[in-house]
């Protein structure tokens, strides 16, 4: 099939020459040959060169998700070699589990209550960085050092902070006359602490990106603005969020993403690190990911299949809330 | 002609590549073949904290000549869930790993996964370990998967200082008659609280309490057929409320066990006792250095307990299982668990060690020169075994969660017990 379609492209091509020219009526064997190959050349060589990244693609992204999807409909455990088709058990199972479900709840409110005021600061701290400063860029480095840190570090380090006796948070607080709080055991209190930590990591990197998206904005929108008397903040609300509106949509999405896939900090979080992922005593701040990590690791029952449906649900949610993020944050009025 | 220039070097080019990839795979080929061939044998440890193993680990290699062993150390579930993952996946696992006990009824269900010890002469070695602690690690199938190393037998750990400004008796002698049973442990602590200075309590955690109890008992969480009879066992419950009852009288610091504040609790001295498991010295000496000669261990209340100690086994995909066992054997030899009791405190699992003059004589300096051998010995040989199961390790760290709860206000007790009921009917 291939050599036959090569040999008519070929001719075709052949006796366009010949139309064109005079100069090659009958072509060379070996020039034909050469032809050919770059005709081959120029037709494989594309997929050649995007190859490798398809192949480690597919090894690496395509194979787990398929191989996971598998797993979930299997009663597969870590040790036993042996596993038995269990069709949607896992799933049904899954809907009816209310771990799960707090597991849900707590990894969007987290979600929430890191990423709103999270990407607000990162505006503000941009658009302060946009102007006329002072050592300019060593604010600019500085804001991206936490993202440098390990997280496990910063995960140790927030929990130690948020110690219920001997936390640095709660002796600032002592000095305001509030007393101790156990920020570890209440629910609310162990989500206000990791949103902290999430932003505490991410607020700089989002600015530097909302600071990246300003310096595109034409300065004469910001001049025309001047003239008809729009102070400082009226630009920066009828100029600059407008024109980033892509670039918030963006980092609405990755947060959203980062935050619903959640774990390090609150694995961290849980005072008696003897593989726990709970969560703390009532599950009050045990993430999604963190009940993946129970079923499959966290317990000696080492439930794959099970692990696999959670991994597959989390999928879904993602692709659920991140639409629903799209469609919201499309509302903001366009500078067009 | 540049063109035909071109495409000989591209061609030169090709050639130079597939050579040097082919020499690479001979010589690869040539490395391993001459490793094999070769008695040059690389063993790998792998543990989750300091088994005091280096200065043996020395004697192994000098005994043969060839032989180099390497230690790896995780943290605790780290260890335990990367054994798991590659005993599925078939490659990564040490030659000899270590198994707590807490996971070695979950990993003798998979006997397969692990060279049968007895095809090197385990059972002629059997007399030398506690039985129930030998039993420990064989399979339904009769397979010997691991050999002992040490046991965790229950003292109490007291600190001498805040006996005395609570007016309480300190010499040890006299703290172990305060508390022949549980209640006397818990009327012991009402006294102590009435008067101890501020910011002081009795006990370090509820689930530390309840885990001392617990080892007591037998049967607890599963019964001799391998039923999980832990709801029904009035026993459990029992022990349960005890711990709800520390709990309401104020005497208890509602510390996580192994956390943060718990770990400061040694330094700053929040806590009076601590329930020792004997491992739980090297712990303590290490958390607080500073606090040396400060602490004093007294019996543990009710008899003998256990609570941790270990296991070497060696899984299958070991590219050198007979060094493997060999190395096994050694480090669970009666010399051997006398030199790391001496480093450690990891009593040995071994009667006749447990007898010994070395052990029986040992002071620890660190508590009062207390006769910490003498203490934990005889705790270990009047020990009544308990039926281990499966996810005995599940259920504990169950029961610590509800314990917490209780702890810090947020459940009832008995709302609590039915969340942890439910737990384990989940987890069995």
């Amino acid at each position: 099939m291939w050599t036959v379609r090569g040999t008519v492209e070929l001719n075709s091509q052949a006796s366009e020459v010949g139309s064109g020219g005079a100069a090659a009526v009958a072509l060379p064997a070996r020039s034909r040959l050469r032809t050919r190959l770059r005709r081959l050349d120029s037709k494989v060589s594309p997929y050649a060169y995007i190859f490798p990244f398809f192949a480690v693609f597919g090894v690496f992204g395509v194979f787990p998700l398929g191989y996971t999807a598998w797993v979930s409909l299997t009663d597969r455990t870590l040790l036993n070699p042996v596993s038995h088709w269990v069709a949607l058990d896992n799933y049904t199972e899954l809907l009816h589990d209310s771990y799960f479900w707090n597991a849900v709840e707590n990894t969007i409110a987290i979600g929430l209550i890191s990423m709103v005021p999270q990407l607000a600061l990162a505006l503000v701290i941009a658009h302060v960085l946009n102007t006329k400063l002072h050592a300019r860029t060593l604010f600019r480095m500085g804001i991206l050092l936490p993202q440098v840190t390990s997280l496990v570090a910063v995960g140790l380090i927030f929990a130690q902070l948020f110690s219920a006796d001997y936390g640095l948070v709660n002796y600032v607080l002592n000095q305001f006359g509030i007393s101790n709080v156990d920020w570890e055991a209440g629910r609310l209190s162990s989500w206000v602490a990791l949103s902290v930590m999430v932003m505490w990591r991410w607020t700089g990197y989002n600015a530097l990106i909302y600071l990246a998206a300003m310096q595109a904005i034409p300065d004469d929108l910001y001049e025309a603005a001047a003239v008809d008397g729009a102070r400082r903040w009226r630009q920066f609300f009828h100029i600059t969020i407008p024109m980033l509106r892509p670039t918030i949509i963006f980092t609405v999405i990755v947060s959203t993403i980062g935050s619903l896939q959640l774990f390090t900090e609150p694995y961290l979080f849980q005072p008696n690190n003897r593989g726990l992922a709970t969560g703390g005593s009532g599950r009050q701040y045990q993430t999604v990911t963190m009940y993946l990590y129970e079923n499959a690791f966290g317990s000696s029952q080492f439930r794959f299949g099970y692990a696999a449906a959670i991994a597959w649900c989390l999928v879904l949610l993602i692709a659920v809330i991140s639409i629903f993020n799209f469609l919201v944050i499309r509302r903001i009025r366009s500078a067009e | 002609m540049i063109r035909r220039n071109q495409a000989r070097r591209r061609w030169r080019t090709v050639a130079i590549a597939i050579t040097a990839a082919g020499a690479l795979a001979l010589g690869y080929l040539a490395t391993t073949a001459a490793a094999k061939s070769h008695d040059d044998v690389t063993l790998r440890v792998s543990l989750f904290g300091d088994f005091g193993y280096h200065d043996l680990y020395k004697q192994f290699e000098q005994a043969h000549p060839g032989v180099t062993i390497k230690e790896e150390i995780q943290s605790y579930p780290d260890h335990h869930s990367a054994l798991a993952q590659h005993l599925a996946t078939g490659a990564g696992a040490a030659d000899v790993e270590a198994i707590e006990v807490g996971f070695i009824a979950q990993y003798a269900s998979t006997p397969q996964n692990f060279v049968d010890l007895r095809e090197f002469g385990a059972n002629g070695m059997k007399s030398r370990w506690l039985p129930w602690k030998y039993q420990q690690a064989v399979a339904r199938n009769g397979a010997v998967i691991g050999l002992g190393t040490d046991v965790g037998s229950l003292a109490i750990c007291y600190r001498r200082d805040l006996f005395q400004k609570a007016g309480l008796p300190s010499q040890r002698d006299a703290v172990s008659k305060l508390w022949p049973t549980w209640q006397g442990f818990l009327n012991a602590a009402q006294r102590f609280q009435a008067k101890a200075p501020k910011g002081v309590k009795f006990i370090d955690s509820g689930s530390n309490l309840y885990n001392a109890i617990v080892a007591q008992l037998s049967p607890a969480y599963y019964d001799a057929s391998g039923k999980v009879i832990l709801p029904s066992n009035p026993k459990v419950k029992g022990a349960w409320d005890l711990t709800m009852q520390a709990i309401s009288k104020g005497t208890d610091a509602g510390h996580s066990a192994f956390s943060n504040d718990w770990n400061t609790g040694f330094k700053k001295g929040t806590f009076a006792t601590v329930t020792c498991p004997a491992w739980m010295m090297g712990y303590i000496q290490g958390q607080a250095p500073a606090t040396k000669g400060k602490w004093d261990i007294a019996a543990i209340p009710g008899g003998g307990g256990n609570w941790g100690g270990s296991f070497l086994a060696v899984p299958k995909q070991s590219s050198n299982t007979d060094m493997a066992v060999e190395l096994a054997k050694f480090l669970t030899s009666p010399a051997a668990e006398t030199y790391v009791f001496k480093q450690t405190g990891n009593l040995p699992s071994q009667p006749a060690l447990l007898k010994s003059a070395a052990v029986q004589g040992f002071k620890n300096p660190f508590f009062n020169n207390a006769p910490v051998g003498q203490i934990f010995a005889t705790s270990a040989l009047r020990l009544k075994p308990q039926i281990l199961g499966p996810h005995q390790g599940d259920f504990q760290n169950a029961v610590s969660q509800a314990i917490q709860r209780v702890e810090q206000g947020k459940q009832s007790p008995d709302k609590s017990w039915g969340q942890f009921l439910k737990d384990v009917k989940r987890l069995s």
